[in-house]
């Protein structure tokens, strides 16, 4: 019972903690230099891991379906497959569950600390919202630099896939009519659902990455588990809502 | 971009700059079913210097928070010039500072980051002044040269006259202190003891000094408040505090070191 009402607590705290944020919109141009900070740490160290993954998962996948279409004599849409698996799903799940363990343990570990050692208390005692300072330029940072990972991540996926296809000679299919494929069926709107999906989970997992941080109590060993809390809550949290989202976007 | 500007917090309102009374009524705090404050009422008069001692555990710090408006009190209240600590516009009216025991310094902010925090944000001035404002706390507290130091970079004196010197940039009227000579040599300690004396002087500021240093306290003090167990044992000035029989507050000021009969070994004789 204690369980169901931490979680109920945690979810009720970090809708708090959003509303909070977004109430300072206003003081938006304030906080630029500390968004384009947030957006840079974010963007920088993501991108990288970013792209190996998705390179590998798009030829994975180029891998896997180019010896079954074969058997069907459809190898012709290994493009149309990888395409649309990448855009739709792997790309925005996969940036999502990259950014959850690299940027919000970071700032989980980052914020609470700054709660164990007194930081935040002293923006509150000099009136400063911790929201506005904190939390709010994190929030929008991830929020301007989650599609542009989530682009980034789908062409170098769909590259990996590309690269598999004229490689492997099991598969042999040439560049040109992979991307053709890909071209043919992927549409607009494939590649915005797979955005806004991207845009949902990196605001939740910041929000859950910064709820967490703040709500830490104690000393070290507190602030260890809270990055995993943080981490595991935001795993469990990007997959529960793909499937909604995947739903309502249907 | 312009109406967004518009529309960002205005700059504090400021009561005139006379000294504010705090007044503490039927305080009471716990932790679960562990109670840190029982029933305290105490008032600190304006410009006074208010110590408050007591053993560790005491709920000296409990207690402190709760005046600067960190904690949300079980029962009683605490008001500053008859307003509510924890409303943000109490803070904004008297701009209340905190001195943490840690320093509670910003890590990531070089030290003129760090003073210069609160002015920024609220748009106190332009900032040549705030630089201005911000050169003379450190000159005052004498670190002017550890203007471009990170928190990481300063031993714990300095961070403590770094602390001090960020609330001397907000212009308070009440100054709060939490231990501000812990782990502090004898000489720092001293010096930290002079610069409260000397900005009650100058700056006519209220404040509230936490410490377990009985050299701190009888220095400065105007009045000393004993707290024991969450309890308040006594408000006297040093000199009638040094005449107090109460035995724990005798105890707590003289502790005799007794080396045949050690406390903890009859401590342990009554845990049996």
């Amino acid at each position: 019972m204690n369980r169901i009402n931490e979680v109920f607590e945690a979810f009720g705290s970090a809708l708090i903690l959003a509303w909070r944020a977004f109430r300072s919109l206003p003081s938006a141009p304030r906080i630029l230099r500390r968004v384009s900070e947030q957006g840079y740490l974010a963007g920088y160290t993501t991108l990288p891991i970013v792209a190996i993954l998705l390179f590998f998962i798009g030829a994975v996948l180029a891998l896997q379906a180019g010896n079954t279409l074969r058997d069907f004599g459809a190898k012709q849409l290994i493009g149309t497959l990888v395409g649309e698996s990448i855009a739709r799903e792997l790309g925005p799940v996969m940036v999502a569950i990259l950014l959850a363990g690299r940027v919000g343990s970071a700032v989980t570990a980052e914020l609470a600390s700054m709660r164990v050692s007194g930081e935040v208390d002293a923006l509150v005692t000099m009136n400063i919202p911790p929201e506005r300072m904190l939390v709010l330029p994190r929030l929008l940072a991830v929020l301007l630099i989650t599609p542009v990972l989530t682009i980034i991540g789908n062409i170098i996926g769909w590259f990996g896939g590309a690269v598999v296809c004229a490689g492997v000679s099991t598969i042999g299919v040439e560049p040109e009519m992979y991307f053709q494929a890909l071209k043919q069926y992927l549409t607009v709107r494939d590649i915005m659902d797979g955005l806004i999906k991207a845009e949902i989970f990196g605001f939740v997992v910041m929000l859950i990455a910064c709820s967490t941080g703040l709500r830490t109590r104690g000393g070290p060993r507190e602030i260890g588990f809270a990055v995993t809390k943080s981490v595991v809550f935001s795993l469990i949290a990007i997959l529960t809502l793909d499937y909604f989202i995947t739903k309502a976007l249907d | 971009m312009a109406s967004l500007r518009r529309k960002s917090p205005p700059a504090p309102v400021r009561d005139d700059r006379s000294p504010v009374r705090i007044t503490v009524s039927g305080l009471s705090k716990s932790y679960g079913p562990q109670s840190v404050l029982r029933e305290v009422s105490l008032e600190v008069q304006p410009g006074e210097i208010f110590v408050i001692m007591g053993p560790s555990g005491s709920g000296k710090s409990v207690l402190l928070r709760h005046v600067a408006g960190l904690e949300v009190p079980t029962g009683g209240t605490v008001a500053i010039n008859g307003h509510d600590p924890r409303l943000p516009e109490t803070r904004d009216r008297f701009a209340l500072a905190l001195v943490f025991q840690s320093g509670a310094l910003f890590n990531s902010l070089s030290v003129y980051e760090n003073l210069a925090l609160y002015p920024l944000e609220h748009r106190l001035c332009p900032k040549p002044e705030i630089r201005e404002r911000v050169m003379r706390a450190l000159r005052i507290l004498s670190i002017e040269n550890a203007v471009h130091k990170f928190p990481s970079e300063l031993s714990g004196g300095m961070k403590k006259r770094v602390a001090i010197a960020r609330a001397l940039v907000m212009e308070p009227q009440v100054m709060l202190y939490d231990e501000p000579t812990s782990e502090l040599d004898p000489v720092m300690a001293a010096t930290i003891a002079e610069i409260i004396a000397t900005l009650k002087e100058q700056f006519s500021v209220t404040s509230v000094v936490v410490s377990h240093d009985r050299d701190l306290a009888f220095a400065i003090a105007d009045r000393i408040a004993v707290l024991h167990q969450g309890r308040l044992l006594a408000v006297q000035t040093p000199a009638e505090l040094r005449e107090n029989r109460d035995p724990i507050i005798r105890e707590f000021l003289r502790p005799a070191i007794n080396l045949q009969e050690p406390r903890f070994k009859k401590l342990e004789a009554n845990h049996d």
